[in-house]
């Protein structure tokens, strides 16, 4: 059995149907997951309770019990997500130890649903890189090419989908976090409006910036675990009333007379040549759709890097405080002053990409220091966002590269932050301005390697997205699998 | 030496707001409790735990600041301060820095200089600015003692994590201790009567911090100032500030600098030590708190919280001098405490005596309610009984010294002053004949002292008349045995 073959819907009328039992599904995950234990993408195999719960559903069926939306659907959650008695470590050597007393809310709306969650994934540390390299338990490799990074930070949550581990995966998107690492590994990533789903019980990176969403193998799927998901959560300030539509039942809405934008300060210097064919030929399919294509500009992007960088690292360098070694996960061994257990506690315990960002946010915030920069990276955000707003006056959605390259080789540029950080040029954009933006896989390059398609909506028009990007889908018809790991049974 | 300096005082005090559960999430705010028993994973500061703002804190803080005349913003925001220590779970303290909730206040109250035996040398109404209230979350508790393992280790207690706070900053007003003692004795009755907060210093649910300076009077320029912390109660903040000004005007009369620090208040030792230079101070770092949004406050919510607020303790002692007569003294113990004032006004209104009321509640009902260790709210004796009683007095019905074993008894029984009276065998002799008859018994069985008293000792009228009191029972009126005795000796 293929995970990848099975969509969610299917996974659900299978098992209604008695033609397939939820727990053979859940097997089939578990082996997966041992047989691609190499490619480090799950930290913590959950087979004991995923197994009961599959049990469980299993009885229901025979009872011939309605089944939940995402019953037979099986989950693999970013390990910066928190699951109650399962070990939580953000990818961190600080919280290596940690077990959270709660669950995290879209987990638990997940498993309200009938998902099963049968593992964590690797990430890298606190959702800090792009690459899944920083992660104090070993990079995760890509399935397509293994010698290469799968994207980051939820490069885990991307390579369990993309090899057939699971049906679907929660990531967390601060800065592309999802939407890179599905570029990357040839799968469909959705981040969505900032605000739309609950960030209770996500360690905070940039809290102002990050964003929990799925990672599935089709649209339709993504469009499921959206309306799991989203709607406002009592125990999250920042998220939103605005209703949830029925993602799924607007898939099939025609595209005739959309307008999408092609912004032209994304398709410049930097970008692969080859990135930049294959995402202009999924572009002009639109037109097969009846979609019509404009030039827009997004006059600011040259700055977004940069903003992106301070505000996101001076949130950070307060968000990550509470790791002190006082109350919980790793403390250093030392028997003197409170000081130099602090100091040796976050010395040992972070990685160096995450003590970087703790120093740059720290500066930034510093007195004398903070108008020049904290306080001026506010000012452009809010340049940022009207850059959108009139963008979308003239179009309804948006299509971008997702990153300059395909994916990278391991080690190219874990020496070079500055370049690693570009990575993330046009993805950051998106999170300054809280809009949605969902990616999918739009061909492969010469050397095999998958090249994802970026669009973008305005805030709280997912469904447009969705519908969008469904349409597009299957002009596309990407269908090809990761050669570098081993064939399904 | 004093007089060649001006000392300048500013006060920052912290109310804890007495909400049942904390401002950010719902664990309970209850004193006392078994450590670490109130805490969640958001008071824990556990990762990925968010902040959820209660809105009854909104309303206290709403409250507050309109008695302090401060103007509530229509948009005020969260602020972060950061910093490390272990009874701070989060690493930061959700605060509000540079959009506070309210601003611009002032109170205008009685102050006055205290003599060595710490009586009031002469009252003066005195405004003082009120620069900001805002409201911000309390941190845990660091024990260092009295626990198992205390020599070799610290505990945390996180049951005050997240409870409410309200910091009062005051404006650099304070020209005295004894005025800063009087304004933080009147933000706390003020606080008390808006029913916001404890007031009880010793368990911590009013905290002040002073900066303190001094400068030679007449200059314009502000002298370099140093922050007092550790002022646990009333007294401890007046007698710090005494000991802090003495000690920088010592400093400066040897010809040295004060030095700008933060200094703590040893009270066993009664003096200051110094706790962090300015070199030391934090770089709070502060930044707009991203997981809350804006606290929003419509100018329609501002004006229900201020109809809805009692009349304040300053007001209110004005009024009861102009309306009631009373002495300022009088008039400002009874507003001290906003149960003692509205049964006053009651005991005014319906014993029709104000003057008697004040007086009865100030001496014999204190010293009553004093003895039991109640609260006024909680005695036996209604306003109602006390008026009946000054009624009573008033038409003679009973004697002032009567009236004594009447309140007695009503506080212990709250029975009816009438029911009393009767119990005790009547009120008060009036009749003259009665009373004639007992006196010329007196007289007559006291043959030497008769004598003694014709011969020029009329001090013993006294002895007489107290003789005939006795006899009566205690009932006889005083005034008449004294016009009768009198009359019966002087034959
Ligand atoms: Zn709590």
């Amino acid at each position: 059995m293929d995970l990848r073959e099975f969509s969610i819907k299917s996974l659900r009328e299978e098992l209604a149907a008695g033609r397939l039992k939820a727990s053979d599904v859940c097997r089939t995950a578990l082996e997966r997951m041992q047989q691609l234990a190499d490619l480090n993408a799950v930290l913590t195999v959950m087979s004991d309770s995923a197994l009961a719960r599959a049990d469980e559903l299993d009885l229901a069926a025979q009872r011939g019990d309605s089944l939940p939306p995402l019953a037979g659907t099986m989950l693999a959650v970013k390990d910066v997500i928190v699951i109650e008695g399962t070990r939580a470590t953000g990818g961190s050597r600080i919280l290596y130890n940690y077990i959270p007393p709660y669950t995290a809310t879209a987990v638990k709306k997940l498993e309200a649903a009938g998902a099963i969650v049968v593992g964590k994934t690797n990430c890298d540390e606190f959702a800090m890189g792009s690459s899944t390299e920083n992660s104090a338990y070993g990079t995760v490799k890509n399935p397509w090419d293994t010698a290469r990074v799968p994207g980051g930070s939820s490069g885990g949550s991307a390579v369990v989908v993309s090899a057939g581990m699971t049906t679907a995966s929660l990531g967390s998107d601060t800065g592309g976090s999802i939407r890179q690492p599905a570029g990357f590994c040839g799968v469909v990533g959705l981040k969505p409006t900032y605000g739309r789903v609950s960030r209770y019980g996500l360690m905070s990176y940039g809290s102002s910036l990050d964003h929990i969403g799925p990672f599935a193998n089709r649209v339709e799927d993504a469009a499921e675990i959206l309306k799991a998901i989203a709607g406002h959560d009592p125990c999250d300030s920042t998220s939103s009333r605005v209703p949830v539509p029925d993602y799924v039942a607007l898939l099939q809405e025609e595209l005739r007379g959309l307008k999408v934008g092609v912004p032209r300060e994304y398709f410049g210097e930097g970008l692969d040549p080859e990135v930049k064919t294959r995402v202009e030929a999924a572009i002009n399919k639109f037109e097969e759709l009846g979609a019509g294509i404009i030039d827009i500009s997004l006059p600011h992007t040259e700055y977004a890097v940069p903003v992106y960088y301070l505000i996101a690292t001076a949130e950070a360098s307060s968000n990550l405080a509470r790791y002190d070694g006082v109350r919980y996960g790793f403390r250093a061994e030392t028997g003197s002053s409170l000081r130099e257990m602090y100091c040796r506690t976050r010395d040992e315990g972070f990685g160096a990409e995450v003590k970087r960002r703790i120093m740059l946010g720290t500066y930034a915030l510093s007195a004398g220091y903070y108008d020049q920069y904290y306080g001026k990276a506010q000012k452009v955000r809010s340049l940022i966002d009207k850059d959108f707003r009139e963008a979308f006056s003239l179009c309804d959605i948006i299509a971008t590269p997702v990153a300059p390259t395909t994916a990278f080789e391991i080690g190219e540029l874990i020496d070079d932050p500055l370049k690693m950080y570009l990575q993330d040029i046009y993805t950051v954009t998106v999170n300054l301005a809280g809009v949605p933006a969902i990616v999918l896989p739009c061909g492969a390059s010469t050397a095999g390697l998958p090249i994802g398609i970026q669009l973008i909506g305005p805030h709280f028009e997912e469904a447009r997205l969705l519908t969008a990007a469904h349409n597009l889908e299957r002009v596309i018809g990407f269908n090809q699998r990761p050669s570098a790991i081993g064939k399904v049974s | 030496m004093r007089e060649k300096y001006e000392v300048v005082i500013g006060l920052e005090v912290h109310a804890q707001l007495k909400t049942a559960s904390k401002i950010f999430c719902s664990c309970s705010t209850a004193f006392g409790a078994e450590p670490n028993s109130h805490t969640c994973p958001v008071c824990l500061g556990l990762p990925g735990a968010l902040p959820v703002l209660n809105g009854t804190a909104i309303e206290m803080a709403a409250r507050a600041a309109l008695a302090l005349n401060l103007r509530i913003n229509h948009e005020s925001i969260f602020s972060r301060k950061n910093y490390f220590y272990p009874d701070l779970p989060k690493g930061y303290q959700i605060s509000q820095y540079d959009r506070p909730f309210s601003e611009h206040g002032w109170v205008e109250i009685p102050t006055a200089e205290r003599n060595d035996a710490g009586h009031a040398k002469e009252w003066r109404l005195k405004k003082f600015g009120i620069t900001r209230l805002h409201i911000e979350e309390d941190a845990g508790k660091s024990l260092h003692e009295g626990l198992r393992e205390s020599s070799s280790k610290s505990y945390v207690d996180l049951n005050r994590s997240g409870v409410p706070l309200a910091e009062i900053v005051s404006e650099p007003d304070f020209r005295s201790s004894w005025e800063a003692y009087d304004y933080i004795q009147y933000l706390r009755r003020t606080l008390l009567y808006v029913d916001v907060c404890d007031g009880n210093m010793e368990e911590g649910n009013l905290r002040c911090d002073a900066n303190v300076s001094i400068r030679t009077r007449g200059s314009e320029r502000f002298g370099t100032k140093v922050e007092l912390k550790n002022l646990n109660s009333f007294r401890f903040v007046q007698k710090a500030l005494e000991y802090e000004i003495d000690r920088q005007i010592a400093v400066v009369e040897a010809g040295d600098r004060v030095v700008q620090e933060t200094r703590l208040w040893n009270e066993r030792e009664a003096r200051t030590y110094s706790m962090r230079s300015k070199e030391e101070a934090h770089d709070y770092r502060y930044f707009p708190e991203p997981d809350l949004p804006p606290i929003v406050v419509a100018v329609d919510q501002v004006a229900r919280v201020r109809e809805a607020l009692p009349e304040l303790p300053e007001p209110r002692r004005r009024r009861f001098v102009e309306e009631y007569g009373l002495a300022f003294d009088d008039a400002a113990q009874l507003v001290d405490n906003r149960a003692t004032a509205d049964f006053f006004e009651e005991t005014a209104r319906d014993s029709g005596n104000p003057k008697a009321a004040a007086n009865w509640i100030l001496n014999e009902l204190a010293r009553e309610l004093k003895s039991s260790g109640t609260e006024i709210t909680e005695s036996p004796l209604k306003s109602d009984n006390l008026s009946e009683m000054i009624r009573m007095i008033d038409s003679g019905a009973i004697s002032g010294k009567m009236a004594k074993e009447v309140l007695t008894e009503m506080c212990r029984s709250g029975a009816p002053a009438a029911e009393i009276v009767k119990g005790m065998g009547g009120g008060q002799v009036s009749d003259e004949s009665q009373i004639r008859e007992i006196a010329a018994r007196v007289v007559e069985s006291n043959p030497k002292q008769l004598d003694e008293y014709r011969a020029g000792r009329t001090a013993l009228l006294g002895f007489f008349v107290g003789q005939v009191i006795k006899q009566s029972g205690g009932r006889a009126n005083p005034r008449i045995v004294n016009e009768v005795v009198k009359e019966i000796l002087e034959r």
